[in-house]
């Protein structure tokens, strides 16, 4: 069927844009294990793992780090927590106006960043609220429920109307019925979701960006970028703070890559 | 929580669902509508972030139109829609009609490895790419492009197609393998060869996913902040500058708050009216 020279051409394509994929990445990795910038000893058969404990520790990588995961801790619980409740209120209980309400949140998984991060600046300024946590957590929550929220009705719709019948018919209640039977069943949908906002919650930089001075809450990507800013010849540290911050994300998606993609892909189609 | 609705047939409107979709109406309201409407508010008057705003009327939206920088910057738009939709899309078309067509070894380990930029924070690419462009060791043909007057947007743009290709090519695979087998086997029969099959059969059947991948990968290209900001900051001169930075650089730096929502806006606008477009081709075609 497939010729012996098609398939040979096959494989040179395909090899040539996964080496193009991967070199960027590999390139990064090199530096942050090769010498030192201030070229000191201490490496291992040439490579030189020091360059993350000096990343973490003179760096303050340790600390971006420890104020993602915070971040990204208090958006992923209470965004997934409201998405449920909502998704399946949309989904399921349909009340009058659902409708309205549901195409009310698209409008938040289309709209960009730039353009809400403006006022929120100015309004939360006025508030005093700048340069704490809630700068950061809250437009984030806010923009996470909005997808989550679709995301979540698209599970309830399909999901199974007799099992909640039944449930019902047991004398359970709405609440029961959602935490009993529906969420149990939903769990590979909401791991999904879990996963991707806890990435794009940590991945985020202009909201951080805008939001805070202060060091205590600088978030990983955000101490990148001053990192990057200010010591413009520290190659080798930045390399490796930068590998430090794409960490957790990679493995998480090494292992549950199902979930990543199909929730970007399945979360992209509108129905 | 009180039961509720009982006696009434499933699907009967549950005035309890206003309860469940509270705390998410609140927060998002509080935290993404609201804004958005105070952006449009903003975007009316001229305001410095300080004293009082004086009103502005329309002048902020005309201003993108006649405002030569700001014009520029969605001039670069369109190039790097290029970069960031089109290219990508071009090429992930070939590889996922490539990966579905010979059933190749290893096509789980490349997929894999196609889609890893997607879940890469921006801020982290950058940094990698920067090194690739570096001046001094960089990687020999693109060595300096990011300094370069005619090269640094395209070397911007590069960065988005090698981001984007792994989405376009995993999404176009996902519509590719619902095409039934059997009308490749009656193009086989006709004597099609790889090339008339793809225009026969393959492109005709994920029109519906190019559309999703066009619209998805042009919104990204429309939002490019994160790159623009780690990597050129609009340099050199203004060759690098996009709506969304000068969004930024108004908004903080500059205190032109107005007219930063004003770009925002129309920002929005865009995103809004290409979603819609690419989808109403989209369910011509597939219908």
């Amino acid at each position: 069927m497939i010729g012996r020279g098609e398939r040979a051409a096959n494989y040179v394509i395909l090899v040539a844009f996964a080496i193009f994929a991967l070199y960027p990445i590999g390139k990064i990795v090199a530096i942050a294990l090769g010498p030192a910038d201030s070229g000191s000893g201490g490496g291992i058969l040439g490579v030189h793992p020091g360059n993350f404990v000096d990343a973490w520790q003179t760096g303050h990588f340790g600390s971006y780090l420890r104020t993602s995961l915070l971040v990204s801790v208090i958006v992923v619980v209470v965004s997934v927590l409201c998405s449920i409740l909502a998704g399946y209120a949309l989904g399921m209980l349909r009340f009058r106006g659902a409708d309205a309400l549901f195409y009310l949140f698209l409008i938040g998984m289309m709209m960009p960043n730039e353009v809400i991060v403006v006022p929120l600046y100015y309004d939360l300024r006025s508030v005093h609220l700048t340069d704490t946590i809630w700068a950061v957590v809250l437009p984030q929550i806010a923009q996470s429920i909005a997808f989550g929220t679709y995301w979540m009705r698209a599970y309830f719709r399909a999901g199974n109307r007799s099992m909640v019948e039944a449930a019902r018919l047991d004398g359970a209640n709405s609440w029961r019925t959602l935490w009993s039977v529906l969420v149990p069943l939903g769990r590979p949908a909401i791991v999904t979701l879990t996963l991707l906002v806890f990435m794009w919650t940590w991945n985020e930089f202009l909201i951080p960006l805008v939001m805070v001075t202060k060091d205590s809450l600088q978030t990983a990507p955000l101490g990148l970028a001053f990192f990057q800013g200010q010591h413009t010849s520290a190659t080798t540290l930045l390399a490796a703070a930068a590998c430090l911050v794409a960490t957790p994300i990679v493995v998480l998606y090494a292992f549950l890559q199902r979930h990543f993609i199909a929730g970007m892909l399945e979360g992209a189609v509108r129905e | 929580m009180a039961r509720n609705g009982s006696g009434r047939p499933p699907g009967e409107p549950r005035a309890i669902g206003y309860l469940y979709v509270l705390p998410a109406f609140l927060l998002y309201a509080g935290f993404a509508l609201f804004p958005l409407g105070r952006a449009v508010q903003l975007s009316f008057y001229d305001w410095d972030g300080q004293t009082l705003g004086t009103w502005a009327g329309l002048r902020n939206y005309t201003d993108v139109f006649t405002d030569p920088i700001l014009r520029g910057a969605f001039g670069h738009t369109l190039v790097l829609i290029l970069f960031f939709a089109l290219l990508p899309v071009a090429i992930g078309l070939l590889l996922a009609s490539i990966l579905n067509r010979a059933r190749v070894r290893g096509l789980g380990f490349f997929r894999t490895v196609v889609f890893l930029p997607q879940v890469i924070a921006m801020v982290v690419i950058a940094i990698a790419w920067k090194q690739i462009y570096d001046p001094t060791s960089g990687f020999g043909p693109v060595r300096g492009w990011l300094g370069d007057y005619s090269l640094a947007l395209p070397a911007v743009g590069l960065i988005g197609t090698w981001f984007e290709i792994g989405l376009a090519t995993v999404l176009l695979l996902a519509g590719m393998s619902r095409i039934p087998r059997e009308l490749y086997e009656a193009a086989r029969l006709d004597g099609a060869g790889p090339v008339r099959e793809f225009f026969a059969v393959t492109l005709p059947s994920v029109r519906g996913e190019i559309a999703v991948a066009l619209t998805l990968t042009i919104i990204a290209a429309l939002k490019t902040f994160d790159l623009i900001y780690m990597t050129t900051k609009g340099s050199p001169g203004t060759t690098t500058l996009v709506p969304s930075y000068i969004v930024f650089d108004r908004a903080f730096r500059t205190n032109q708050v107005g007219s930063a929502a004003a770009v925002g806006v129309t920002l929005t606008v865009l995103i809004f009216a290409i979603s819609f477009l690419v989808n109403r081709i989209g369910d011509r075609s597939t219908s």
